[in-house]
């Protein structure tokens, strides 16, 4: 085993380990989260995450940005057969430990891996190309400033640099991998014409060749630094992950098989509440009876002011946003000046559990900031421009609610704060005295059938 | 439309008489109070009576289903209401309701039945379909031939039950001509009223949602624009008259076209 061996496994283990401690923080800050059912109906469930997951089925609502994100989706995935060889060499010390097995079918499945490598390249420079030269207004939102757009930015960067990577370490490989065996045999560079490929020759990479040296050893050099920058690129992406909207490439799967099943118009009833009035409407209930010990003398907060009042799943929608801004481009409120973002809402929601999270490895469980998901990060102005009508939910191609977590921060804002707007203040006191959000008696709700 | 006095029988009414009803009208409240919205009752009410439909109102014991407070985040109103609600509905063993309001529509069939309100819940765009799919309801022949129908989904019907295809079906029935908006069915632009709007005064921004909402339905230069909700209703008839065009387009509810097209 060579020292390049042990570096490789050493960089292997290392960022597996930085991935598995840093994306276990994230499960746990989800956790953070309340309770919530979502167990049933796993066919169900299985089907919308294979249908909008991994079959993107939303995507395409939006055509060119929706094939575009299909080829480099596909590129990823097929792409990681390819990564499998490159840490097996990597672990083996061997030179394309697959050629061996597969002869000619090798040079097609490289054929395809570099055919889709040029189209994730492209469609990456398509991407940037939107986002920074045409300026697609909804990369543009005042959300976007900073850290989002760059993030954005760095991901596309990232995956040009890999792909280019992979073509020219191909292009410098086939031409080491031509050169007569018996001019080599003897030199440090013998394995490049081991592997037990015939003249092989590469769909695309061929078409670099022509740029590259030919001295054998520089060769040898760009093809090495090409295949350590692709690796290592690719365990630093994998720990990018988990500080950047690109975790959506993980989190799609299992957020969107927890998906909200239930017709969209539903929201649910809130449990704390129907406890309350279930008292209210039984008179055999004592409401000044001591309630019984083993029940949790915990205060209950009637909806929510911060993340941790939210459920798993919302906090789940939050890690998984990756800020395409779809619900934001069909949102009402939005669409008409309004300061309401439903992707500002989730980014909000991820940024404060992120917060909360840290606070908790900084500071210990007992640690409590002065912040509140409500107010110190969504106004309520934002809250109140919402007409939920579930167009934001519908455009999001992971199956994300924003529109839940206004309700709850709405119920916060209006049962523990009284903070309602005046107008509503004034709807719901109709509501309770004559049964209607308008000042008429119940006395004439039959009055239509003879007016004409 | 001419006058016409309606038969709208009450469930007190039916109850003592011995009798129960086939469904139960949910009026709403937009449906009784508001005065463009009564006249959708009425149309309704109209069909419901000359196709002999055994119906019954809850009448002054309905009260608002509590969609509006629950919207707006008071969940506590909400739930009294809906209890208060279910009582009045169980107590009439009531087991199937109709309502020409999405919101009503969606809270009694979605909301309720966890509170312990079991019922099962049409919207009267789904209700008219049943009876034309069962030979009742029938049109005259091209009452609406050559006028240009939009369609407005609204939020709580479409998106929000998935219901897009008995308000066409209907249109499709008049012998209009159909136009779709550059937003229509799971993409269709909301009108502005819902989650309490139609309450309060829109936040600060730089247009209403229901001008944003009237341009894209002016576009494609409808006669008519139909759509099957009290609350869109008046958002779309205010938009058309911001725009001066009350006199040439006019906003209807789907009930409305089909009593002007039922053939009796």
């Amino acid at each position: 085993m060579g020292i390049s061996n042990i570096l490789f496994i050493v960089l292997l283990a290392g960022a597996a380990f930085l991935f598995y401690r840093n994306f276990g923080k994230i499960v746990r800050n989800i956790k953070l989260g309340k309770d919530l059912d979502r167990s049933d109906q796993s066919d169900v469930r299985w089907k919308t995450m294979a249908r909008v997951a991994l079959g993107q089925s939303k995507m395409v609502t939006r055509p060119i940005a929706g094939i575009l994100h299909i080829l480099v989706y596909i590129g990823f995935v097929i792409i990681n057969i390819e990564i499998l060889e490159i840490v097996l060499d990597g672990v083996l010390g061997t030179h394309r430990v697959f050629a061996g097995f597969l002869g000619d079918f090798y040079v097609t499945f490289i054929n395809l891996f570099e055919i889709l490598a040029l189209l994730v390249l492209l469609a990456c420079a398509v991407f940037l190309i939107r986002r920074n030269i045409v300026k697609i207004e909804r990369f543009w939102k005042p959300e976007m400033k900073g850290w989002p757009a760059s993030d954005a930015n760095y991901i596309l960067f990232i995956e040009i640099l890999l792909m280019s990577a992979f073509l020219i370490m191909n292009a410098a490989d086939t031409v080491l991998m031509n050169i007569p065996y018996e001019d080599i045999s003897a030199t440090s560079l013998a394995h490049y014409g081991e592997t037990g490929l015939v003249n092989p020759s590469f769909v695309v990479s061929d078409f670099l060749i022509g740029w590259l040296p030919n001295d054998p050893n520089t060769l040898a050099f760009i093809e090495r630094a090409c295949w350590w920058f692709h690796i290592v690129g690719i365990f630093a992406f994998l720990n990018y992950l988990v500080i950047s909207k690109h975790l959506h490439i993980l989190l799609a799967f299992p957020n969107t098989y927890f998906s909200n099943l239930y017709p969209k118009g539903r929201f649910d009833n809130l449990a704390s509440v129907k406890k309350e009035v279930e008292m209210m409407f039984d008179p055999s209930i004592d409401p000044y009876a001591t309630p019984p010990a083993d029940e949790n003398p915990a205060p209950v907060t009637f909806g929510a002011k911060d993340v941790s009042d939210l459920t798993w799943k919302q906090l789940m929608d939050a890690y998984t946003c990756t800020e395409c801004g779809r619900c934001t481009s069909v949102c009402p409120a939005n669409l008409t000046g309004k300061l309401l973002s439903p992707r500002k809402i989730m980014m909000d929601t991820r940024d404060r559990i992120t917060e909360v999270g840290n606070n908790l490895d900084k500071n210990g469980p007992d640690f409590k900031d002065e912040k509140l998901l409500v107010h110190d990060y969504i106004s309520a102005e934002e809250l109140w421009a919402c007409t939920t009508c579930n167009a934001c939910t519908d455009a999001c191609p992971v199956n994300i609610d924003p529109l839940s977590i206004i309700v709850d921060l709405r119920r916060y804002l209006v049962m523990e704060q009284s903070a309602a707007p005046a107008e509503l203040n004034g709807m719901f006191t109709n509501i309770e005295n004559n049964g209607a959000p308008w000042q008429f008696s119940m006395a004439d709700r039959l009055n239509w059938k003879d007016e004409n | 439309m001419a006058e016409e006095t309606l038969k709208v029988p009450t469930m007190a009414e039916l109850t003592a008489a011995g009798e129960s009803p086939e469904i139960l009208f949910w009026v709403g409240c937009a449906g009784s109070f508001d005065d463009r919205a009564k006249k959708i009752t009425r149309a309704f009410v109209s069909i419901l009576n000359k196709l002999d439909v055994k119906f019954a109102v809850l009448g002054t014991e309905e009260s608002c289903t509590g969609d509006p407070a629950k919207r707006a985040g008071n969940e506590f109103l909400f739930q009294v209401q809906a209890m208060t609600n279910i009582q009045v509905l169980n107590g009439y063993n009531i087991k199937k309701i109709v309502t020409t309001c999405p919101h009503c529509f969606n809270t009694l069939k979605n909301e309720y039945p966890e509170l312990g309100g079991n019922y099962d819940v049409i919207h009267h765009t789904q209700f008219l379909q049943e009876l034309i799919n069962q030979g009742k309801l029938k049109f005259k022949g091209g009452a609406f031939k050559g006028k240009k129908i939009t369609f407005h989904d609204p939020c709580y019907l479409g998106r929000g039950n998935n219901e897009y295809e008995a308000p066409r079906e209907l249109l499709e029935k008049l012998d209009a001509d159909l136009a779709e908006m550059k937003h229509c069915r799971a993409k269709g632009l909301c009108c502005g009223a819902g989650g309490a709007q139609m309450f309060k005064e829109a936040e600060k921004g730089n247009k209403e949602v229901n001008i944003e909402r009237t341009e894209e339905a002016l576009e494609v230069n409808p006669d008519i624009i139909a759509t099957g909700c009290p609350f869109c209703n008046t958002m779309m008839t205010d938009g058309v008259k911001n725009f001066n065009k009350e006199g040439s387009v006019k906003v209807f509810d789907l009930a409305e076209l089909v009593m002007e097209a039922q053939d009796v």
